[in-house]
């Protein structure tokens, strides 16, 4: 039963993966770009920003949850998909407050390279919504503005898989669902800049930010400055 | 201390169980009034979990609060149909005569005011609840009366003066609801129907040879998906597990659905032997029946029904001494969260969860609740799972049209002169619907709730099946003096307000649908955005992660190609080069009050603003 081999394809190429596997574990190491916000690497996939949204036999699905079948057909780089990925990532610009020229995360920030990804390159359609929220700031060591929130969870599941400490958690519901902390603050957590939650890389955003190393990649050199996400 | 102890004995009673999250906060709620933060801490320190984990719980249900609330939480429908009727009015009236506003809570800590989505009440509204006790028919008299009372008793059952029909006056009810049975089929509402002989027939023979009965006479769900029940039941069955469970879902919160309150009021026993025929069929022992919140006037009268099961050998061990065979239910009191009618959703909430939907696959038949196989249906499925087993498949198949077999319960409201339940066959049109409801001018239709179908008069000859207009049950009747802008803007505020938000076109996308809908109803827009409409409908529908944000577009969708004069007679072509979606005066309303004065062109008078402008 293990290493089953599946073979389907994926925009006309034939893929092969091992039962078991996500269409996004498979198109990865098969080399074939699928964008993604919610899923990285090393945590349990959620399914939650739907950027990687394929359709899969005529009906759409999450690529990083939907399992390999068998000669399955993927549809992934099509005008509809793209239509699709650029309505999902323009929401989340307009949902949060994403000024990038003055956020620290700007040049390593996800957001902002699926942004250039899918040439959105000026303020469009959407209208803003602006949250409001209190920054915490109350950590020695790190900095939380949820304004920047995407709410793709990922500090809350590398906190709980890797770290092991719980100190992120979804409250609320709607359009005020929001990552809170185990605690009245940042402050009455036990969170630490060692934790994988908190390391760079793991907020795909601006909103975890450690302090003291502000901007810290000049220009030229940060993450997506030479290899964009898109076109690796 | 006294709240330590409080809420250290709501754990206790449900074993410091992390799984029994949602009857452990009922427990303090009741008691403290509230889950405070110290309330949040103590039982997360007692079920091992964490302050975050319940924090995020007790913000995802919106009858739990962090906050304080009265002792009497009045509660008023602010459904649709119950704004028709004069909701707004009765609002206001309990705010006079309680002296405070919605959402607040009076400085004596007796009373809160809140407005709630449909309470299964559509038939009978305005309707409010009064912690548990349901007001009907509530007009502004009889709100003030009851405001009156309230505070002189401090209890809420004075309200209910006299009982409405049937089990409605049993002495576990005691309440005012009314069931407005208004026709009665075969299958389910018919007098004289047995609370065991199904049950007994299927004993008879193998759990497969009744999967094999119900597979046969065409079974689907009727909660509005019409998923076949038989196949449900087989792969429950099939699917290796040393448990499996059976899961009734009455967290009946669709918008003018109010079928299940009538089932759970006059067929009770029949939910239950239904209940008990699918975990003999699959070979389960525990049962569950998710009852919602706004129903929890129902549940001494349920409770008394399992517990008079259970006394007869319809539940428990060796039932009906069919020997091996052991079943029992618990009930699962919901918390006011729309989304907890999607089945694994429910599922999450069963077991102490956010009440999110989970990633299928694996589908509940394989891993469903606390990952073992589960088949969750509907109220009206499982009692005709009970009736099939009694009268037979062919009997049932006899009923309907070809593709949607047996009868269905609608629940008829709004704009007609017979609000109520109708038990139909499949397959009626439904301008017949509207001829018994007296609905003769009926101009718009929402069938199948919220995210259904809106149709107008050139549609009347659809049927309600499977294949035509799905739907749960519920009939919306609007007349030609409705709006029909306003009734889309109350489904997506619905929706915005129900999005559990866990992804992202429902969370957000269903927010920005609205913003237009209202710049529409407010003048300000143009041809250009009812494309702007029907790309983010598909987009929301394409991408969303269960049926709630995949529907949520409908009402958009189907009101631009029903009443596409509605739209065009409130859109704004350009003028003079201006975007005619860009609305100036609300544009300048920041600036002026910023700079303090009023604009030099667009205002007619120049000069300073003053307070209050």
């Amino acid at each position: 039963m293990a290493n089953e081999i599946v073979t389907f394809k994926i925009d006309g190429v034939e893929v092969r993966g091992t039962k078991g596997q996500t269409i996004m574990e498979a198109a990865d190491a098969a080399g074939i770009h699928i964008p993604r916000l919610c899923d990285v690497e090393g945590l349990d996939p959620q399914g939650s920003c739907r950027v990687c949204t394929v359709k899969v036999n005529g009906r759409t699905a999450a690529s990083c949850t939907q399992p390999v079948a068998d000669g399955m057909t993927v549809e992934n780089d099509t005008t509809e998909i793209r239509n699709y990925r650029r309505d999902l990532v323009r929401m989340l610009y307009h949902e949060g407050n994403h000024l990038c020229p003055c956020c620290e995360a700007s040049g390593r920030c996800e957001l902002q390279e699926l942004g250039y990804e899918f040439g959105i390159l000026q303020p469009d359609k959407y209208p803003y919504l602006q949250p409001n929220r209190p920054v915490d700031a109350s950590h020695p060591d790190i900095l939380l503005d949820t304004n920047r929130c995407i709410r793709c969870g990922r500090c809350i599941r590398a906190s709980r898989q890797v770290d092991h400490k719980n100190v992120f958690g979804y409250v609320g519901r709607g359009i005020h669902k929001q990552v809170g902390v185990n605690g009245t603050d940042m402050a009455h957590t036990n969170a630490a800049v060692g934790d994988k939650a908190i390391a760079i890389g793991t907020c795909p955003v601006g909103c975890i930010i450690q302090k003291r190393i502000g901007f810290f990649a000049p220009i030229g050199s940060r993450r997506f400055d030479s290899k964009p996400g898109g076109k690796q | 201390m006294e709240v330590q102890s409080t809420v250290k004995q709501a754990c206790a009673k449900f074993g410091n169980d992390r799984g029994r999250m949602m009857d452990i906060l009922w427990e303090v709620q009741k008691k403290l009034g509230c889950v405070n933060d110290e309330a949040m801490e103590i039982v997360a320190a007692q079920v091992k979990s964490t302050r975050v984990e319940i924090e995020g719980i007790v913000t995802f249900y919106s009858f739990f609060s962090r906050e304080q609330k009265g002792k009497i939480v009045i509660r008023i429908c602010d459904d649709i149909i119950d704004r028709h009727a004069g909701s707004e009015l009765i609002a206001e009236t309990f705010s006079r005569e309680l002296g405070i506003a919605v959402g607040q809570i009076s400085p004596d800590k007796s009373f809160s005011l809140e407005l709630t989505p449909c309470i299964g009440m559509s038939d009978q509204g305005p309707a409010a609840l009064v912690n548990e006790t349901v007001m009907t028919n509530l007009t502004v008299q009889s709100a003030s009366e009851a405001a009156r009372q309230l505070k002189k008793t401090m209890d809420p059952s004075t309200l209910v003066v006299k009982t409405g029909d049937g089990n409605n006056g049993h002495k576990l009810v005691k309440s005012m609801v009314n069931n407005n049975i208004r026709l009665k089929g075969d299958v389910l509402l018919s007098d004289g129907i047995s609370a065991s002989a199904g049950l007994k027939n299927a004993l008879k023979t193998a759990p497969a040879d009744v999967i094999r009965e119900i597979t046969e006479s065409g079974l689907r769900g009727r909660g509005g998906a019409g998923f076949p029940t038989g196949e449900k039941l087989r792969l429950a069955a099939q699917t290796k597990a040393d448990k499996r469970y059976v899961i009734c879902n009455a967290d009946e919160g669709e918008p003018g659905t109010f079928k299940d309150r009538v089932l759970l009021t006059e067929r009770a026993d029949l939910v239950f032997e239904g209940m008990t025929v699918a975990a003999y069929a699959i070979g389960s022992d525990s049962g569950i029946l998710y009852l919602r919140a706004e129903y929890a006037y129902l549940l001494p009268f349920l409770e008394d029904t399992l517990e008079n099961r259970r006394k007869t050998g319809l539940l428990g061990k060796n039932i009906l001494g069919k020997s091996g065979f052991d079943f029992d239910v618990r009930i699962q009191m919901g918390a006011g969260a729309y989304i907890c009618g999607e089945e694994s959703a429910l599922i999450s909430s069963c077991e102490g969860l956010r009440g999110e939907p989970k990633n299928r696959p694996p589908f509940p038949v394989e891993k469903g609740y606390l990952s073992k196989p589960t088949a969750v249906n509907n109220v009206e499925t499982l009692c005709c799972v009970a009736r099939i087993l009694d009268r037979g498949s062919a009997w049932f198949s006899g009923i309907g049209t070809k593709a949607s077999k047996g009868t269905k319960l609608l629940s008829v409201c709004g704009d007609c002169e017979k609000p109520g339940i109708y038990e139909v066959p499949f397959g009626i049109e439904i301008s017949e619907v509207l001829r018994m409801a007296g609905a003769l001018d009926a101009a718009i239709v929402q069938v199948g709730g919220a995210g259904g179908v809106m149709i107008g008069r050139g549609s009347f000859d659809k049927k309600i099946c499977f294949s035509d207009l799905a739907t749960g049950g519920s009939i919306m009747v609007f007349g030609p003096d409705r709006n029909v802008l306003g009734i889309v803007d109350y489904f997506l505020e619905f929706f915005a307000d129900e999005s559990c938000g866990y992804c992202t076109p429902c969370r957000v996308g269903v927010v920005f649908l609205r913003e237009r809908i209202q710049q529409i109803m407010r003048g300000f827009a143009e041809n250009a955005d009812l494309d702007y409409l029907r790309d983010l409908s598909k987009t929301i529908k394409a991408t969303s992660r269960c049926g709630l944000g995949s529907s949520a577009p409908n009402c958009v969708l189907n009101s631009l190609e029903q009443f596409p004069l509605v739209y065009s007679s409130h859109l704004k072509e350009h003028k003079d080069g201006i975007n005619s979606s860009f609305d100036i005066q609300k544009a300048l309303d920041e600036s002026r009050r910023i700079a303090k004065r009023k604009s030099m062109i667009y205002d007619p008078v120049y000069g300073e603003v003053t307070d209050g402008e």
